[in-house]
Parts: C-alpha cells; structure tokens; sequence
C-alpha cells in the first residue's frame, strides 16, 4: 500500500509541470477541540495546520484521473470502490451531463481522496482537525455556542441537493476557508474512529464517555445535534463507499 | 336485522372465546404453542400500501418468509396549504408504508437508503424481539441497502421508527410507520380498514407561515408543536382526501402516534368505539368515547357505521385539533336513520375555532400579512386564510355541517348583509340565526385576523359557491370596525 501511494507521488510530480494551481490553503490556527459532547475531559489538542481553501472539485478531480488512469471508474481496483464511483459521470474521462465542473467532486472512496491529496503533497485532514475548522463562523473561530449558526447547520443539513451547487457559494469563515457546512460532508482520515454504532441509544456500549455525556444533553447543547449527524455519517460510510452527498478537501500539516 | 343477531352471535362467540383464553394464565399464543416453533411454509412478497390503505389480511394463511423491501427517502412535501416541509420518509410517505404479517412469519427485511439522501438512517420496529429492533443491524448509509431477519413472536400493532442520532430529530421529519403481526387465522372481518398515524412537527415559522419551513430543534425540545397531523400532514385526510364508508360497513382503523413527543386522545366525534384493542395489543376495551395511544405506541379501533354524514377524527386535546391540523374526516354516506340520529354529528359543545389565534368577542389584535393587489390575488390568499381558519367549521365547499355551524355556500344571511357578515368576523358572533330556513345557535369567535385578511377571506367567501361575488375591501372592514 505504501509502495503504491509512493509510486503514484511519483507519478504525480512527473506530470506537474502541465497541472493546473492547486488549491491554496488557509492557515487554522490549533487549539482545544471537546470532540462531539463538550465534555471537558474528553478535550483534544490539535496543532496549526493548514486546510484547502475549497472542496476539491468535478473539474479537479476529472483532471487528476487524466494523469492517474488508475484511478479512472473503469480502472479503479475494486477493494478502493465499491460500484458507486464517479457513478454519474459519463465515462473515464468525462463527466455526466448535468455536472458543473465547479462543484464539489462527489461519488468518490476514501482511498480515491488520499491518493488525490497525497499527489498534492497534501492529505486528508484528521476529524478532529476538521471539526476545528468548521467551528468557525464567518466572524468567529469558535461559534459552537452560537445558536444561529447551530440552526443553520441543521437546516443545510437538511437540504436537498446540495452538493450540484458549486464550491465557494456558501460561507467562507473565519479562517478564510469556504462551504464547510451546506454543500457536502467531507471525508476525514480517521472518519471511522469513533464508534458510533447505528443504534444511536446503545452507542454506550461502543464508548463509555460518549455515552455518559450523550445522556447530559440539554437544550443547551444545540450544537451536539449537528454534531450527531456528522458523526453518525461518518459511523455508517466504510472507505470503499462512494457517496452522491460525501466529497473532500485536502489539508497539510505546518 | 338476522345479519346483526347473526353478528351479534358472532361477537358473543369471539368474546366468550377470549375469556377462556385470558383464563388461560399467561400463554401468549392462541393455540398454546410458542411462536418461536413455527414453521414458515413458503415465501411471499410483503404488500406495502402508503396511508391510508392497508394490505390484504393475512386470513388463513400460514406462517412464511416475507420479503419486505423498503426505501427511505428524504424529499420535501406539503405540510399545510403554501407549507411546505423536508420529510424522511419509509416509503415515499408520511407514516411509512404499512407492513402486515402473521405471528410466526420470517420477515427479511431490506432497508434501502437513496442515494440522493444527505444521511444514514436504520430501523426499530416494535415488533421485532432483538436488539434495537433492528436498529443496530439495519444502519445504512445513503446509496446503499442492508438486510436483516426477524421472526414475529407477539400479535400486535407496533410501531416502527428510526434510531439514528440524532433519533429525536429522525423522528420528528416523520420516520415512523406501522406493522402489525397478526395472530393465526387473522383478525375478525371487517368491511373496511384504513391506516392513520398522528404526529407532531416543529418548524421554524409558526404554524400556517408559509414557504418551506425548517426543522426547528429548540422548539421540538421544549415538545411545543406547530403541526400535529394526521397521516403527515393537515389535509391527509380532509376534503377529497377524507376516507369513505358506507351506512352499516364496520370499520377498522390501525391507529398510531409517531410523536415524537405528544400522547393522542384519539377520538372519533360521532362515534362510539365498539371495540379498541388496548395500546394495540390482545387487551379488548369495548365502548369507548376517546382513547389514549402514546408517542411510539398503538391502537386498533373498531365501529360499525349506523348513519351517514362526515365523522370527524380528532385528537381531543382539542386545540391540537382546530389549531394545529389534527383533524380527518369518514365520510359516510347512505340512507338515513333517524332512530339512530338526528342529525347532528357534534357530541357536546365545542367552541368552533380556526387556525390562527383567536380571542372571544370583544378582544383585538393582529399581525401582518400579504396583501392582495387584485380582486384574483384577493381570492387566492383569502382561500389559504379559508383552510386555516373557516374550513374546519364551514367545511371544504362552505356546506357547514346541518344543525351545527351554518352553510356560508348560497347562504342567504350572508349575502344579505356584506357589514353584518364583516363585523362577524371581527368580533365573533353567538345566539340564534337562519340560515336559509334552517336556525343554527351556536358560538363563533372572533377570529385575529388583519382587516386585508379579513378582507380577503371575505372575498373568496363571496366569490365562491354561487355567492353574489361582492369584492370586501379593507377600507370596508376598517369602517365596519371602526362603528363599534
């Protein structure tokens, strides 16, 4: 597996010469992190790193299969993708008739993102590094308390169709990044290390300090609602999966 | 007359049959053998209906493997007239599809989550003994499916709902629906049966602000509902949506409340339950006026029909009923029985009310709204302030309902007096009137409307249903209010 990535980073900077500016990335300043339940003890530290600026999009993305035909539908190794990847697109090369090059790439595994950001000499930010950045408002950097902004969450999460807008037509937040909520959820490297169950009330059996806190919630915890449903998408996609709402951007560290 | 000693015969049979089994001390199936022995014979494809509709009986049928395949869709419908609302739904629709099975059947269960879904669901059905109800087995991500299998152990009405975090929020977009396991030989014949399912839905503007109105978290925690429906939404089961019956058809209504917070007072206004099946389960209650089904809980009801006219399904804690949308209609229609009934469907006073605030004759206050800048637009909003607030009352074709609340359709009082028939909006209107030779003495409020609503509800009034098409201005009602 190491062997492949290193073989295709290769590949990849062989052909910079001819791709196209990648994605600037904006600097998050670190910091403490209380991972999906606010409580104390269960606080995380995360260090600076940088984050793509945009989600990686339809046009990037039919770039990068351009010069990696071994990540093309047709090619792609079926243990990095179940049947559902680039599934709209039109063929290996092209994309389905209604896509918008400019909007997030979608359908695509988690296999399929690293091997993108790793050619960039990027990777798949952490959870937790992503939920840092998507705490931030437009005007804050940490805007969990804000119940607007909570309630705005929620409802883009219930919108449909969100991910045939295109990429920087939402928010850009504090941090100067965009579309962290409101157009796709986004894969993470570690998407499937917290072990949220499906059966959302035993989730205590998974783990212990998830669920002590899970039973605190109050109406002041708002915020813990989005939050839910981040992590109860991230406890039921596999890595192989390939999703219409589920895209990715890149991160790097310091 | 020989058909109901016949059925009376009949009923007597089937109770003295429940007595000795209730004596029977505990065993939890009719014919003394655990459920869990039961031998399927053969597959079958599960029917699934949308509400109101049920599958066909199981009848004599044995016990089978029952393929049931279920979609899950998230998409946006109408929760009231100009609401909108994003729904997730088991099947398209508001409860789910209707799942009906025998006690010893094999169910496989395959949930599909469509792609286009933002995100993963799963599925806990009160029927199945395991656990979560399936819920940790069945929890899947948008654009794939998941199967699992279960055996029907109890006889019952159950509910279904889904159990992903956040499970209330899931709940409260309307993913709940029925299954019923029915005991060996099935349930005794009816002539009709139907589905319906209450729930509660908290939204962002208040109820009848229109457009797509979102989710409102806070309000759903502190359980104060906007909407609470019928069949997911206010006209499931009104006007042309209203389920039928005929004069002397027994009827069976699977009943149940997804909540996700309040508890239903079920209540039929015109009829008496000849039989409940208590919380959905093998406990018969018989003659009962209202009967109380918790969030995630159920009840089977039975009556015969014996006159015609609309009966109208209520929750009883009645505000939820005229305020906030819970309310359906049987329409039953045949000869008349005057032993049976008079006429009148009422069963004690209520105070007619509409859909938005109202105050008692006297009080004032209003808020904003549109306002109209044609004698056609003047129509079209004073019929959407019609279905929220006159409707319930007045009835879909301003016929009123005989011997309670007078017909506004070619109703001479009305169009006889435009400033009388304006002042009775506005400050509400008690004591005897005639109406087109019939005398009605009843209670109106006054209803909290702006004078441009009151206006155009007017209006359409006097455009519709061959009234003489008087154009209310508002000028006119501010002149009317401002004589008092």
């Amino acid at each position: 597996m190491k062997y492949l990535i290193a073989c295709l980073c290769i590949i990849c900077f062989s052909l910079a010469g001819n791709s196209q500016t990648p994605t600037a990335l904006k600097q998050i300043k670190g910091g403490t992190l209380a991972p999906l339940y606010g409580l104390d003890s269960a606080k995380v530290w995360v260090d600076d790193f940088q984050l793509d600026e945009y989600a990686v999009t339809n046009q990037q993305f039919l770039d990068f299969v351009k010069k990696n035909p071994e990540w093309q539908r047709s090619n792609i190794k079926s243990i990095f993708a179940d049947s559902n990847y680039l599934v709209d697109w039109k063929g290996n090369l092209e994309l389905g008739e209604n896509m918008n090059p400019n909007s997030p790439v979608t359908n695509v595994s988690w296999f399929a993102a690293k091997a993108y950001c790793a050619c960039q000499d990027k990777r798949l930010p952490s959870v937790d590094e992503w939920e840092l950045a998507a705490k931030a408002s437009e005007t804050k950097p940490n805007a969990e308390n804000d119940s607007t902004f909570n309630q705005r969450i929620i409802e883009s999460y219930e919108t449909p169709k969100t991910y045939s807008k295109t990429v920087g037509s939402t928010y850009k937040n504090y941090w100067g990044v965009y579309d962290m909520h409101g157009l796709v959820w986004e894969w993470t490297s570690d998407f499937n290390s917290v072990l949220i169950s499906g059966e959302s009330r035993q989730d205590g059996d998974a783990d212990r300090n998830l669920f002590c806190a899970g039973a605190a919630i109050t109406a002041n915890d708002l915020r813990d609602y989005a939050a839910f449903m981040r992590y109860a998408f991230r406890g039921s996609i596999k890595a192989n999966y390939n999703i219409k709402n589920l895209g990715f951007r890149c991160a790097k560290s310091n | 007359m020989s058909y109901r000693l016949v059925s009376n015969l009949v009923k007597t049979l089937i109770l003295g049959a429940m007595i000795s089994l209730s004596g029977c001390g505990g065993s939890s199936h009719d014919n003394g053998e655990s459920a869990m022995d039961i031998e399927v014979q053969g597959n079958m494809t599960a029917q699934l209906t949308s509400p109101p509709f049920v599958p066909d009986p199981v009848g004599s049928r044995p016990a089978k493997k029952l393929i049931v395949d279920m979609e899950i869709l998230e998409e946006e419908g109408q929760m009231a007239n100009g609401v909108s609302y994003i729904y997730w739904t088991f099947g398209g629709t508001v409860p789910g599809s209707f799942i009906r099975t025998r006690v010893g059947d094999e169910v496989e269960f395959t949930l599909k989550n469509h792609p286009n879904n933002k995100l993963p669901h799963n599925i806990d059905l009160h029927a199945v003994t395991g656990p979560g109800g399936g819920a940790s087995s069945s929890f899947v991500a948008p654009g794939h499916e998941i199967t699992f299998s279960f055996k029907t152990l109890n006889p019952g009405l159950y509910v279904y709902h889904c159990a992903t975090a956040p499970v209330g929020m899931h709940i409260a977009n309307g993913m709940y629906g029925l299954i019923l396991v029915e005991p060996a030989g099935g349930l005794p014949k009816v002539d009709k049966e139907f589905y319906i399912m209450q729930g509660d839905f908290y939204t962002k503007g208040e109820n009848g602000e229109p457009g797509l109105q979102p989710f409102d978290m806070q309000k759903a925690i502190d359980e104060d509902a906007d909407y609470v429906v019928f069949n997911g939404s206010t006209d499931a089961l009104t006007g042309d949506n209203a389920i039928t019956a005929e004069v002397g058809e027994t009827i069976r209504l699977f009943v149940g409340n997804g909540g996700p917070n309040l508890t239903s007072s079920f209540h039929v206004i015109g009829e008496i339950f000849d039989k409940v099946y208590v919380e959905g389960g093998k406990l018969l209650n018989h003659d009962v006026q209202t009967t109380l089904i918790p969030a995630g809980g159920a009840a089977i009801v039975e009556f015969k029909v014996e006159a015609p006219g609309t009966l109208v399904l209520v929750d009883h804690a009645i505000f939820r009923a005229f305020n906030k949308g819970a309310l359906g209609m049987l329409k039953v229609t045949g000869e008349e029985n005057p032993t049976v009934y008079s006429g009148t469907i009422q069963e004690g006073i209520y105070q007619p009310e509409g859909g938005s605030i109202q105050t008692m004759p006297g009080d004032q206050g209003a808020p904003e709204a549109p306002t109209a800048g044609s004698l056609s637009e003047r129509i079209e909003l004073g019929k959407q302030i019609y279905a929220r607030t006159c409707l319930a009352c007045h009835q879909e074709e301003g016929q009123g309902i005989p011997n309670a609340f007078p017909p506004l359709a070619k109703a001479d009082y009305l169009n006889a007096d435009v400033e009388r028939a304006i002042s009775i909006v506005l400050h509400g209107k008690t004591g005897e009137i005639t109406v087109n030779g019939q005398s009605y003495n009843s209670v109106m409020t006054a209803q909290t409307l702006t004078d441009e609503q009151v206006a155009n509800v007017l209006t359409y009034v006097y455009n519709s249903w061959g009234n003489n098409g008087t154009e209310v201005t508002p000028t006119m009602v501010t002149k009317v209010k401002s004589s008092h």
